[in-house]
């Protein structure tokens, strides 16, 4: 147990830490973006999945990681719109047709793995870039200013989500949308296209989030290698009551608890493995249980738009 | 309330060019299965309130959406100073001047003030919000046209008129010249109706088009210059309001004369069968929703229980009826300790519930008009043998009540959803009535309901009272509480303000104390009680 408290591995886990965050952070506040719109997607993670193998295979072939981010991009953007056509257009139970949703990302995911590649194979993915100046700080420079630009990107991410949601017009329809669609449309807002808005936009950040694990963090694919993160970026937006700094907060939680466990397994200290693996999990649904506000849910949440009878 | 008063340049002082006149010429639209607007006619001009009169489910509300752009036309036209509009959506309508306060206020809870008024409009600071020029503006508005509020602060902390406030603000902000109130004073105390009555009139003053849509006759004659009514989505007539009045706007709207003062004997009071004392219920979000009430309703009275919308009622009738727990206290139905007793028990000791959601609590909407009326029997003789149900006995009473209580179905095998709101209480009414109850609480039993099924629901609720029954009758609609009550208790945030005597209470004695004054209350209260 000594070994844990040492200076190198407290800033060990803060570095894996804030890199683990990362893909929960783009899941999740694309997420937070299409639920404070009234729509829950819970078809995430199969989102994530294809965004890993999109981002994975066209980094690959062309040898350019941009291009494969592009792609994870794109194919995200469209698993968004389908998402969009079936719960806002078709007004299906979102529920179920995320489940469907996940369901087809998990299975098209694997089957474009085995029909394209070989086995598992490793790629290199985005290089750390060290921040001038900050990145020579001592100790902190190397552990927050030395990793690579999906990680910086996801921590961007927070203050500029907040930014739109609470500090622009736009922000302020997504809301209203989640909250009253009667009253946005009484107001002349078109809620379906603000729905179809946020639904992609969070389709496509899931892409990215996948991309995140297989071109930039893991640097490989592998079937499932999601294994359920896009379910946890759900909760984390309850845990963090639909606000991006509280998503954060959740995100850094969840991803510490991991880390420390991570290096537990690592040092090798007498700690069952299994109990090490459950600990984030459990503590993400005690923080759960604990902190969230159901005051903050939008009240349209789950709820189809449509004009009222006469 | 001519047009010479007003100003000459043709403009509101809000700076928006007036509408001088707008008509909606032949408007007919169809749903499914009903046709809810047939060649209408109807028009407004800056400077009057033209009222639109007619029960639930004539039209008015159908007609005034497709003028504000939420449905379109079927076939008519829409005139604004003479040119020819085409609304496909809010937004086009309310650039062409128009605003709409909508029955059911559209607001975001969540949201400040100035947020919702700033809410779907292009900002001058293109991506960014302005909400401090917003609410400079919000606040110029508010003192132009009387509207007191606070913009910065959050809706839902807001009361009820407050709000309506916020929805007059929002609509002038966006540079209504005309104005459509639905409804605008159903959730509304007397005072507060004064207070938007004096909006409203400066509104005219000033060359604002109003349209007022209400099923209330009183008010109607208080506020318009003009009054049309549509009756199944027609027009009956228009008249000026000077050369009408209630009698003649009643038998329009329904087609027949209608009683508008009911005939009581003095209430012959028997023991007391229900007793409340001291109880505390709690609410849908954990706050005491009733506080310490303490009532009395005796055989052969009806008792009045009047108070706006939202401050305890309904809890209160929930924890009478035993679907909601008592935190505190002790209910009484004819001296039995019932405090904690299920439905069950207290309709065997004789008390009947006429629920204020009457698809949700007081029917199964998907079931027969049959199996609706003995829901409470059916487990009992003559509808059930054994452990068989008696389909002939079922059929043959239901066939009775039907036909007693003027339900009007195609038959008992028609599912109550497909009956008229009028007709379901009716139905209610049969089931609850022809059990003979002891005690009777009737929650909001006319709302949403026709003036001639109304008329009839009181009719029956007044024989039942002379036939001995204790009723607790809850209503917002104060004109039903002093037509009926023997004694009015009025509820003010779950407390009851004070009893007052019923025939000989004033809307405004009544009014003041439903916004929680309670200015003489102890006094009257000590002579009334028994």
């Amino acid at each position: 147990m000594n070994d844990l408290f040492t200076i190198p591995v407290i800033l060990g886990i803060i570095y894996s830490g804030l890199r683990l965050a990362t893909p929960y952070l783009y899941a999740s506040i694309g997420e937070a973006f299409v639920q404070n719109s009234g729509v829950y997607n819970l078809g995430v993670d199969g989102i994530m999945l294809m965004g890993a193998f999109s981002g994975f295979y066209v980094g690959m072939k062309t040898g350019n990681l941009w291009w494969g981010l592009l792609a994870a991009m794109g194919v995200g953007l469209l698993m968004g719109l389908l998402m969009a056509v079936v719960s806002v257009t078709l007004k299906a139970e979102q529920g179920i047709s995320g489940i469907g949703l996940y369901m087809f990302g998990l299975g098209l995911s694997s089957l474009l793995f085995k029909k394209t590649m070989t086995g598992v194979e490793s790629i290199s993915g985005f290089q750390p870039v060290r921040i001038p100046l900050l990145g020579n700080i001592p100790y902190l420079g190397d552990v927050l200013f030395n990793h690579n630009l999906l990680v910086y990107g996801a921590f961007l991410l927070v203050p500029l989500a907040s930014f739109i949601l609470y500090k622009t017009p736009f922000g302020l329809m997504i809301r209203a949308v989640g909250q009253n669609p009667q009253a946005a449309d009484t107001l002349g807002i078109n809620v379906d296209r603000i729905r179809y808005i946020t639904v992609s936009l969070g389709g496509m950040l899931a892409g990215i989030a996948g991309a995140s694990l297989s071109i930039s963090l893991i640097n490989l694919f592998q079937e499932n290698m999601t294994s359920g993160m896009g379910f946890i970026a759900i909760a984390l937006v309850y845990f963090g009551s639909w606000r991006p700094w509280g998503i954060m907060g959740g995100a850094l939680l969840f991803s510490f608890v991991n880390a420390l466990q991570l290096w537990l397994q690592v040092l090798g200290v007498n700690f069952p493995y299994d109990f090490a693996v459950m600990l984030p999990y459990a503590m993400t649904i005690l923080a759960l249980a604990i902190s969230v506000r159901r005051a903050a849910m939008p009240d349209a949440l789950g709820k189809p738009f449509e004009r009222g009878e006469f | 309330m001519s047009t010479q008063v007003l100003g000459l340049d043709g403009r509101l002082p809000t700076g928006q060019m007036r509408i001088e006149e707008m008509r909606m010429i032949g408007i007919v639209k169809r749903f499914p299965g009903v046709l809810a607007n047939d060649h209408v006619d109807f028009d407004v001009r800056a400077g009057e309130i033209h009222a639109l009169l007619g029960e639930n489910g004539a039209g008015k509300t159908t007609l005034m959406r497709q003028l504000y752009g939420l449905y379109r036309p079927d076939a008519g036209k829409i005139l604004i100073n003479g040119v020819e509009q085409h609304f496909n959506s809010p937004q086009d309508a309310i650039r062409a001047g128009i605003g709409m306060i909508h029955q059911h206020f559209m607001l975001v809870p969540s949201l400040t003030v100035v947020e919702n008024v700033a809410l779907g409009l292009k900002s001058s600071r293109g991506v960014l919000l302005d909400l401090d020029r917003v609410e400079k503006r919000v606040r110029e508005l508010s003192e132009q046209y009387g509207l007191k509020v606070d913009p910065k602060a959050y809706v839902w902390q807001l009361a009820v008129g407050e709000q309506q406030r916020v929805e007059i603000l929002k609509a002038l902000y966006r540079g209504a010249a005309l104005l459509i109130l639905d409804e605008p004073t159903a959730v509304l105390t007397p005072q507060e109706v004064e207070d938007l009555f004096r909006t409203l009139r400066q509104m005219a003053r000033d060359g604002h088009a109003l349209i007022f849509i209400s099923h209330k006759l009183h008010e109607v004659l208080a506020i318009s210059d003009r009054v049309t009514v549509l009756r199944d989505g027609r027009v009956v007539g228009s008249r000026p309001t000077k050369e009408t009045n209630k009698v003649e706007l009643a038998q329009m709207m329904v087609g027949r004369p209608v009683i508008l003062q009911y005939e009581r004997s003095p209430a012959q009071l028997g023991e007391v069968q229900l007793a409340i004392e001291n109880l505390v219920v709690g609410g849908d979000r954990g706050q005491d929703a009733v506080r310490n009430v303490s009532l009395e309703v005796h055989a052969g009275e009806i008792l009045g229980l009047a108070g706006v919308s939202g401050n305890g009622q309904r809890e209160l009738a929930e924890a009478l009826a035993g679907l909601r727990p008592v935190k505190s206290g002790r209910i009484l139905l004819c001296g039995k300790d019932v405090t904690h007793e299920p439905p069950g028990a207290r309709i065997a000791l004789g008390q009947s519930y006429i629920p204020e959601e009457r698809l949700r609590d007081g029917t199964i909407k998907e079931f027969s008009v049959a199996d609706n009326l003995i829901l409470e029997d059916h487990h009992k003789p003559p509808f059930s043998r054994q452990i068989f149900l008696n389909f002939n006995a079922i059929r043959e009473v239901s066939k009775r009540l039907v036909n007693e209580y003027n339900v009007k179905t195609p038959s008992v095998d028609t599912p109550v959803k497909n009956l008229s709101g009028g007709n379901i209480q009716k139905l209610i009414l049969a089931r609850e009535l022809s059990r003979r109850p002891k005690v009777l609480i009737a929650s909001q039993p006319t709302r949403g309901v026709d003036i001639g099924a109304t008329e009839y629901i009181h009719q029956r609720l007044l024989e039942q009272r002379q036939a001995g029954t204790a009723i607790l009758l809850i209503s917002e609609d104060l004109d039903e509480i002093r037509a009926l009550s023997d004694r009015i208790a009025v509820m003010y945030e779950g407390e009851i303000v004070g009893i007052v005597d019923g025939p000989s209470a004033t809307a405004e004695q009544l009014g003041l104390m439903m916004a929680g004054v309670r200015e003489g209350g102890q006094h009257h209260l000590e002579k009334i009680r028994l």
